[in-house]
């Protein structure tokens, strides 16, 4: 069910982004980059120590469009009830690198347990990419692993 | 040539031969006559029998090269017939000639007959090639891309050097061509042909490759000494001929030895060749390259940073940013590899994988400063080793999964200690736990809240104390515990008095992960035949030690515990511990029990409802049945109790020490929150 998932640099420029329907791409890009505001709100709004792997409720953002957006950025994720199809998930790590994930919750509904796994598996993978030396941040991700990960993660839950 | 040909021939028709054709007999002839002088012996008695003045190619090569035609035996057979070599006993110019000719009409679908060399035959070059390249250079096929020696890569200007290494190849049959130093517009089997001498010859034309190198390099090859391998030795993947170092000194390499079938075994010359380059990186063996060092080295290899990365990707198994001698073997094994084309793998092949190459090249000098690093990390790796112990303890035995637990940390030290000296000294453990080790590094490696803090140690540590540690743990074992043994008995008591419970009753201190499953068998077998019973007030002290209990351990446990707090709190305790506090509980209770173990083994998040409604859907069920088992069950039941309560008390105490260790760990975290405070306005938009 997760359609688009993406990893955006704490300059907010994205290091890496994936969607389902290839034929939205361009949609997904927007919304992920529409959510960033809500994430860089949520984030000045904390104040505190964000240290958790917390994310971020916000609700919905864009109520007549098709996807839901929840960037779910810090604090624990928070579904919305809205009607619409897909939902958006945030996460923060202390690096101020985002990941935002567009969840299509047509199908079930997806659990902020599952949602909250799937962040940290994207964590711990893109910890993985970090740690390769032959990679320099701010670079694009071309990590097989990576890829795979997340592949793992948008077929699973499709 | 065409006279000389028809002269000599003799018996058949006089040899027609367009230009190419006859430059190409002609180096082939060459060749196999080179190789009758370099080859194995087969040349001198052939000499020998040949008419004083005549140059004869020997009947190896030339059997070679016929063999490499693909033709039927059969038809190989009459084509040296009608050549007439074996007439004449020999392989002559004239002979070798129409051989070759009789091959292409062959190839072509002409019957193999005389008349046949008559006609055009428009195919000889291609045949010619085919011969050319099977006989020299094993299946094209394997040589997709083209194959490379490292240091000519870096040394390019260094033809003369490469000329050596190819002539080394030459007898392992695996000639390499440098991709950076020959444009690649030779079809693939044309590629193998070496650069430096044939590469004039490479212009020239494409099959006169060949033969032309060939021959050059075979006075090469004698000077220089036959290399460790095999002459005519098929398997391609020479990679041991081909590693050098990627600095540009070079060694001198006899390292074409041959290969088993996969390209990712490391044989043993690679591997010090290796283990060489290691030191000269890290001067300890033990110890582990850094990223950037390791970086350094491995950009000299010339490979693009993308593959470079990926390379890094498969072979640093546990992601810790380092590389440790096996990690550091497998990517240079790849980097080796992808040099002479091979394409990557998807995945790490298991020949290099980290546990294989440590088993397969032990270091004793490893294992002991593996120990000294383990003490070292020993506080950081105490709870995943824990898991890891318990798992395995469970793996192995079901005897001694207490004193996995038990152990303090004081202990635990000098039970590592112990087992590591036995690791050292009990390498033919290795095998058992080899297959082990895969299993549970690769858990480990798979834990989503992976251990991190165990990448010092990893693997080999984890495998040191898994090896280390089925001898040693039957003598702490009664140390660690008071009454451990009456887990045993438990069991002795459970099995008579209640069947139906036996395989329920595993020990009650096996590690974590099992936890679950002896309660859930255990009280899924209770709900069935018992009734209702007092609440004993034994479990009330309990109580506390059950909650603390909860805290530190499973992530599952704590995700149950909100859902624990709503129950009654007999009920919650008794769950986390899976200690199974049977029997002496009300029907409401094992039911519930029963049910909230399998949530938390299945980690999903029920509400309380949905386990409020199985609870009382099935408590009407134990009554009926159990109320005639009741009196039997009570002694079981009341012993049953004192043993869980010992058990319960060693884990109390497990329990502090992990609250220990958490306070610990928060105050960590509390320190970095405030560095992470002090940094944040920095960094904030």
């Amino acid at each position: 069910m997760a359609v688009c998932v993406a990893v955006i640099a704490k300059e907010n420029y994205p290091l890496y982004i994936r969607s389902i329907p290839t034929e939205n791409e361009l949609k997904f890009h927007y919304m992920v980059h529409t959510s960033l505001d809500v994430v860089d709100e949520k984030i000045s709004a904390m104040g505190k120590a964000l240290v958790d792997q917390r994310e971020l409720y916000l609700g919905l953002l864009y109520p007549t469009e098709d996807y839901k957006v929840y960037p779910s950025h810090q604090s624990p994720c928070v579904e919305s009830t809205f009607p619409n199809q897909l939902c958006r998930y945030g996460y923060v790590t202390n690096s101020k690198v985002k990941f935002v994930m567009v969840v299509d919750s047509s199908n079930t509904a997806l659990r902020d347990n599952e949602i909250r796994s799937m962040f940290r598996k994207l964590h711990n993978s893109y910890t993985d990419v970090m740690c390769n030396p032959f990679y320099n941040p701010g670079d694009r991700i071309h990590s097989r692993a990576f890829d795979s990960m997340v592949t793992s993660m948008m077929i699973q839950v499709c | 040539m065409e006279a000389a040909a028809g002269g000599g021939c003799g018996s058949g028709p006089p040899l027609l031969l367009s230009e190419g054709e006859q430059q190409c007999y002609s180096e082939l002839f060459a060749r196999c006559v080179g190789a009758a002088g370099g080859g194995p012996g087969s040349g001198p008695p052939e000499a020998a029998r040949t008419v004083p003045g005549t140059v004869t190619a020997a009947a190896g090569p030339v059997a070679d090269l016929f063999r490499a035609s693909q033709l039927p035996a059969e038809t190989l057979h009459q084509i040296t017939e009608l050549c007439g070599a074996k007439r004449v006993g020999y392989f002559g110019p004239t002979q070798f000639y129409i051989a070759l000719k009789l091959i292409a009409a062959a190839q072509s679908g002409l019957p193999v007959r005389i008349e046949s060399i008559k006609c055009e035959l428009p195919l000889p070059r291609f045949m010619m090639s085919k011969t050319d390249a099977e006989i020299r250079f094993g299946n094209p096929a394997e040589l997709h891309g083209t194959k490379v020696q490292i240091p000519y890569l870096i040394t390019e200007k260094n033809t003369f050097k490469r000329m050596d290494d190819e002539d080394k190849q030459q007898e392992t049959q695996s000639p390499t061509m440098s991709p950076l130093a020959s444009p690649p517009s030779s079809p693939p089997h044309y590629q193998r042909v070496p650069l430096s001498h044939g590469y004039s010859k490479l212009r020239s034309s494409t099959e006169q490759m060949h033969p032309a190198p060939y021959e050059a390099r075979q006075p090469l090859v004698q000077p220089e000494g036959p290399s460790s391998g095999a002459p005519g030795a098929k398997p391609p993947r020479h990679k041991a001929s081909l590693i050098r170092s990627f600095s540009v000194e070079r060694e001198p390499h006899d390292n074409s030895s041959n290969y088993p079938d996969e390209p990712w075994r490391i044989t043993e010359e690679q591997r010090e060749y290796y283990v060489n380059q290691f030191r000269s990186l890290q001067p300890d063996p033990s110890s582990f390259i850094s990223g950037s060092v390791a970086k350094n080295f491995f950009t000299k290899s010339k490979l693009s940073i993308p593959e470079l990365s990926y390379i890094w990707e498969l072979s640093d198994a546990d992601c810790d940013g380092a590389l440790t001698l096996p990690e550091f073997c497998a990517a240079f094994h790849l980097i080796v590899a992808r040099k002479n084309g091979y394409p990557l793998p998807e995945g790490l092949p298991p020949t290099l994988q980290p546990e294989y190459l440590q088993a397969a090249f032990p270091k004793p000098k490893r294992e002991c400063t593996l120990f000294d690093s383990y003490s070292e990390s020993m506080p950081a790796n105490q709870q995943p080793r824990d898991l890891n112990r318990m798992e395995l303890s469970i793996k192995d035995t079901a005897d001694f999964p207490v004193p996995t637990q038990d152990v303090t940390s004081d202990d635990k030290q000098e039970q590592n200690k112990t087992r590591l000296a036995l690791k050292s000294t009990a390498d033919e453990a290795l095998p058992k736990d080899m297959s082990e080790d895969p299993a549970t590094s690769k858990d480990s490696n798979s834990l989503k809240a992976r251990p991190r803090s165990r990448s010092y140690s990893s693997t080999s540590i984890e495998e040191a104390m898994k090896r280390g540690e089925d001898p040693p743990t039957p003598p702490p074992r009664p140390q660690k515990t008071h009454s451990r043994a009456s887990s045993l008995d438990l069991n002795k008591v459970f099995q008579p008095s209640v069947p139906a419970t036996k395989s329920g009753l595993l020990p009650p201190p096996p590690a974590l992960p099992p936890r679950p499953c002896p309660s859930q068998i255990s009280h899924h077998n209770v709900n069935s035949e018992r009734s209702a019973h007092p609440k004993p007030p034994t479990q009330l002290p309990n109580y506390g030690d059950f909650r603390l209990q909860k805290q530190s351990e499973q992530v599952s446990e704590a995700e149950i515990h909100p859902q624990l707090n709503r129950a009654p709190s007999q009920v919650a305790e008794s769950s986390p511990t899976k200690k199974d506090i049977p029997h002496s509980q009300p029907p409401s209770k094992p039911i519930r029990r029963k049910f909230r173990p399998e949530n938390s083994a299945t980690e999903s998040q029920e509400p309380p409802s949905t386990v409020g409604g199985p609870v009382s859907a099935a408590s009407g069920k134990p009554h009926a049945a159990v109320q005639k088992q009741s009196s039997k069950q009570k002694k079981a039941i009341q012993t049953a109790i004192r043993k869980n309560k010992e058990a319960n008390a060693v884990l109390a105490r497990l329990n502090s020490e992990l609250q220990q260790q958490l306070k610990e760990v928060h105050q960590e975290r509390i320190a970095l929150e405030n560095q992470l405070e002090q940094l944040r306005p920095v960094t904030v938009l």
